[in-house]
This record gives structure tokens, sequence and C-alpha cells, in this order.
């Protein structure tokens, strides 16, 4: 077990810097000068001078990068060009309406797609069966940011019962354990459960119906074991794959979120960076994505990790 | 005996055996016209194709001409089969007429990220070694960030754009593509026959055009169909964000985006451009399982 955590380590390792690499390198393919946002148009050559140098635009791409992952491993990941505060307090903070968001939305997903899932699989050709596998394409094929708009169109214009967008009453920002946030949070992270569970729906079905066929489940019927003890089995042995793959889902979410956080106007990380790429600043660009995609990197690493607690066998 | 004394005519006898065991392509077409949802695919993206190519002189009315007094009128009004838009131009039309486009943003960056991942999976898979080491570890790194996150930032790095668009998408694509082809790749590699094939003196060239692709190529694009789906809600969505085709053009994803502030006046019409994606993207769907179980390919 420590032997599959190191290599599972060693193997991120250089993952991670390719990660910061890309990062850098997508902002840096951004045409056009970083600057010219916050420049007043007649700013002095002098005065822009400053600037670069203080952004540290003016160093070579080597020096830069070097000098930026340095700083990123000390929590500093440079200040923001639009709004003068450092990135790494406004990703953070975004971050973490993305994760609520997310996190519950991944829940629903799970439930409800285990749910369908393992009906579907016991049941297999059965009504029921071909319900949850429509369901299931519906889910995956869906544009959930047009879902997301449909669901204010009912749920918000016509029927008036919960909130078309933002994360809190009067557009505060700060995050309340309260009905009146918990009606915000419904709308998004019921729409963004939608890919999710139609993914696990479909996973776990091909799950339990190969496990339903296997020797060993005929054997414990033979033994004479019931219904409820076999159904245990069978979950027994879905968990490690249906269990990574909601965690899986749950990067995706975070990552994917921009689309379902603009329809909602949810502060989240993906409206921060749809704003980072809108007022071209750079640093608050590359920063939200470098904490999004290791976010992603290192949740691949635990469900790694935890499958193989799971299931002794891949860890091998 | 009289069967030994049948007259033979030889025209009736064929050159070649007319009972030929079907073929493998002949198997999975027969499959496929069995299986009522790649049928309903089928029809699906067939009249999408239709209104892409015919769309111009299918559409009822002009999809740019807009009018100030006819701005957001309800479905059903006479000349507006299905309302008017946020400038009063013709929804069906631009519906119709955005087919075009809107596949074309979805459809491009797939066939692009097959051509480009399939040579890039290949060559890893054929080469193996420390060629493959390093071309699949540069490939983890891609594919150590979520898609969508991956299109924004580029199509946001690059900046709003047609073609800018179409570049993030082919590369969002070109990791999944040159797995699948690289792991495929590898099993075909290390079986009997290509063994045979070099020991017979076949170079590698030979043996990938004639051993690797035959067997490669299938698995490949019944993925790649798949991809279609999500390309298209990607391609739509970047347009959505602003990110991607720009106005006046007819794209749903653009419509979807410009019709959000008519959403509390014709609440229905705002919706009306995600059906188009949601309706392209199940077909796709239901398509690439109709291919993948058609094939007998194993997820």
């Amino acid at each position: 077990m420590i032997a599959f955590l190191l290599r599972r380590l060693v193997y991120t390792l250089p993952i991670m810097l390719g990660v910061a690499l890309v990062c850098f390198a997508l902002v840096h393919l951004a045409p056009g000068d970083p600057l010219v946002s916050i420049l007043p148009p007649d700013a002095s050559g002098e005065m822009q001078q400053q600037l670069r140098t203080l952004y540290g635009f003016d160093r070579s791409y080597p020096e830069q990068f070097a000098s930026w992952v340095w700083r990123a491993l000390q929590g500093d990941l440079g200040t923001s060009i639009a709004s003068g505060r450092g990135v790494t307090g406004e990703v953070l903070n975004a971050v973490g309406n993305t994760l609520r968001l997310a996190v519950f939305a991944t829940l629903i997903g799970f439930v409800f797609g285990c749910l369908f899932g393992f009906v579907a699989g016991y049941f297999q050709g059965s009504w029921v069966d071909k319900a949850a596998s429509i369901t299931s394409v519906l889910g995956v094929s869906v544009p959930h940011y047009w879902l997301g708009m449909v669901m204010v169109i009912v749920f918000a214009v016509i029927l008036g019962w919960l909130p078309p967008g933002g994360a809190g009453p009067g557009g505060s920002g700060d995050w309340v354990w309260d009905l009146e946030h918990m009606k915000h949070l419904v709308l998004p992270a019921i729409t963004m459960s939608v890919i999710p569970m139609g993914i696990i729906a479909r996973t776990v079905r091909a799950l339990v119906a190969d496990i339903l066929a296997q020797e060993f489940i005929v054997g414990l019927r033979a033994k004479g074991l019931t219904d409820l003890g076999i159904f245990g089995h069978v979950v027994k042995n879905a968990a490690p794959t249906a269990l990574a793959v909601m965690g899986l889902q749950l990067g995706y979410l975070l990552g994917g979120s921009i689309l379902i956080e603009t329809v909602f106007s949810w502060p989240g990380a993906g409206f921060l960076l749809n704003s980072a790429i809108f007022q071209r600043d750079l640093p608050l660009l590359q920063g939200t994505i470098l904490v999004l995609a290791m976010f992603f990197v290192v949740l691949n690493l635990l469900v790694d990790v935890i499958q193989g607690a799971l299931d002794p066998r891949i860890a091998r | 005996m009289n069967m030994l004394n049948v007259t033979v005519d030889a025209s009736k006898v064929p050159a070649l055996p007319m009972e030929r065991s079907p073929g493998y392509w002949q198997t999975v077409g027969r499959r496929l016209l069995r299986d009522p949802s790649a049928l309903v695919a089928g029809a699906m993206i067939l009249f999408l194709l239709i209104l892409a190519v015919f769309g111009p002189w299918l559409a009822p009315a002009d999809p740019y001409a807009s009018s100030m007094l006819n701005r957001l009128k309800p479905i059903g009004t006479d000349g507006y089969p299905l309302g008017s838009d946020e400038l009063g131009r013709d929804m069906l039309s631009r519906l119709i007429v955005g087919a075009r486009l809107s596949l074309f943003m979805g459809i491009t960056p797939v066939i692009c990220a097959f051509v480009i991942g399939a040579t890039i999976g290949i060559v890893a898979g054929y080469a193996g070694g420390a060629v493959n080491s390093v071309i699949m570890r540069t490939i983890d790194v891609f594919y150590a960030f979520p898609s969508v996150l991956l299109a924004i930032a580029l199509s946001g790095a690059l900046g709003a754009g047609i073609t800018n668009s179409l570049i993030s998408l082919t590369v969002v694509f070109i990791p999944p593509i040159a797995r699948v082809a690289e792991s495929v790749t590898t099993q075909i590699r290390s079986r009997d026959f290509v063994e045979a094939a070099r020991a017979s003196g076949a170079n590698a060239f030979t043996i990938v055009r004639v051993h690797v692709l035959g067997n490669v190529l299938g698995p490949i694009f019944v993925y790649a169909t798949s991809l279609i789906a999500v390309s298209m809600i990607l391609a739509s969505g970047l347009s959505f964000l602003g990110l991607g085709v720009k106005p006046p053009e007819p794209e749903w994803g653009l419509m979807l985006n410009t019709l959000r502030t008519a959403i509390y006046v014709q609440p229905w019409i705002a919706a009306l451009p995600g059906v188009m994606i949601f309706f392209t993207s199940i077909a796709f769907n239901l398509l690439s399982d109709g291919l993948r179980s058609a094939m007998e390919i194993k997820q």
C-alpha cells in the first residue's frame, strides 16, 4: 500500500509541473500586451516600464515561469491586474463557492445515479431499465447551460418558487447556512447534477449487470443467501468503481462549472475565470486555471488511492 | 446416378461462390439496421444534415432581417411561426440556417482531432519505448485538465472567434483520441499476424497501413462519434459565453446567449436554440451507442 502510494505520488509530480507549464504557456499565448487593460492610453513610457517590472513581464519566459512556480508553491499567485487584489485570496474564495455547489451536485447525482443504475441493472430489459437508459442518455446529452436556463424559466420566472441567480439574497457574496441561501443553491445544484447522474447511472448499471452475471453470485444464491444479502455483495463489488467515477465527476464539475455559474450568476471559480478572460487579467486567469487544474490532479490522485485502499487488487 | 448425368451449363456456373459469408462491415451494417435507436439516430442526423445543407433555401424568411417593430413576438404570430428574437428576426429561419454553422463548429474539431490524435496515438503505440513514454506523458498533462476548463481557458487566451474556438476544441479532443489509438495499437502490435508480417519482410509503414489502421480506426471512429455530442455542447457553450461565433451569425449557442436577456419576456423562445443543441447531441450519442454495440466494442 505504501509503495503504491509513493508510486502514485512520484507519477503525479511531473504531471503537476506539466500542468503549471501549460497554464503558464496558455496565458502567454494570448495576443497583445497584458498591461493594455490597465494602462491609461496616455501613459508615459516610463510608467509602462515600471508596471512591466512590477508584474515581471520584462523578464525572460523561463525566469517568469520559475518565479511564478516558486511563489505559487508559497501560496502567492500574484496580483490581479484588474482589481489590484491578491489572486490567491480571490481564487480560493471563488473555488470555495464552486466547491459547495459541486459537492451538492455530485451528491445529488450520485444518489439518483446509483438508484437508477441499480434498478436498471437488477431489472435488465424491463421498462424501468429502458426508462433509466433513456434518462441517462438524456442526462449526458443535455447542454447543461441550457438546462439551467430552462430551470430558471420554470422555477424562477413562471412559478416564482426559487431565486433566478446569485449566491444569496441581495447579491451578497458571503455564504451563510440558512434557508435563504440554500434556496439559491437548489437550482444550480440540480442543474449541475444531471451530467454526473447520467454517467453514474450508466456505470452502475453496467457494473451491476456484470457482477450479477458472475459465478460467485450463483454460488451465494445456491448457498441460500437472501436477496438482501446478495445485494450487499453487489454493492461491495460495485462500490470502488462507482466511487471513483463520482470523484472524477466532482473534478469535472469543478472545472466545468463556468457555464452553469454564468447562467446562475454564481460567484464561483468559473465566474471568476469568465471575468478574467474578458478583462484580459492574465495573473488572475493563470491562477484560476492553475488552482482548478491542481484540484483535479489531486482529486484524481485521491480517487486512485481510495480505490487502491478499497480494492487491494488495484494497489498491487 | 443421375447426379453424374447433370449437364453442366457453363453460363450458369458462377465464377466465384455466390454464398460469401458476410464481411465484418456487412454484419455491422445489418445490426445497425435492426437497432431501433440507431435508426432513430440516423434519421435525426439526416434531418440535421438536410437543414445544414439546404438551410438557406428551406428558411421561410431572411435570418438576418431585423425589425424593431416585431421584436420578441410570441410563438405562432403571423409570419413568425416560432416567434421572433430580441432584434425582431424570425426564430424559425435562424434555427434552420443556424444548423450549418452550429454543426460545423461541433463536428470540425472532432474530425481534426481524429486525424491528429489517431496519428499521435498510432505512432506512440507502434514505436513503443521512449517515444511512447514521451508522447503519452505529455498527453497525460493535458488529461489533467477537465475538458470544459481547457476549452474555455484556451479560447479565452487565444481570443474570441470561430478559428480560435475550433483550435481550442481540437486541442481538447486530441488527448482522449490519442489515448484510445495508443492502447489499441499497443494491443495489435504484439499480435501474431503483425509478427508474421514483420517476419515476411513488411516494413513499418506497410504494417501500420494494412494491419494497424484496419483494426484501430473502427474503435477510434466510434469513440469520435460520441465526442461529437460533447463537442456540440462545448462549441455552443463557447459561443454562449461569447468566446465563439460572433453576432449576427445564426449559431445556436450564440442565440441562447443573446436571448438570455429576453427570458422574462418570451421565456420559451429564449429556450428554443438549446432544444436544437440537445437534439443534435442526443442524435450523436445514440448513434455512437448503436455503433458500439454493433461493432461489439467493449468500453
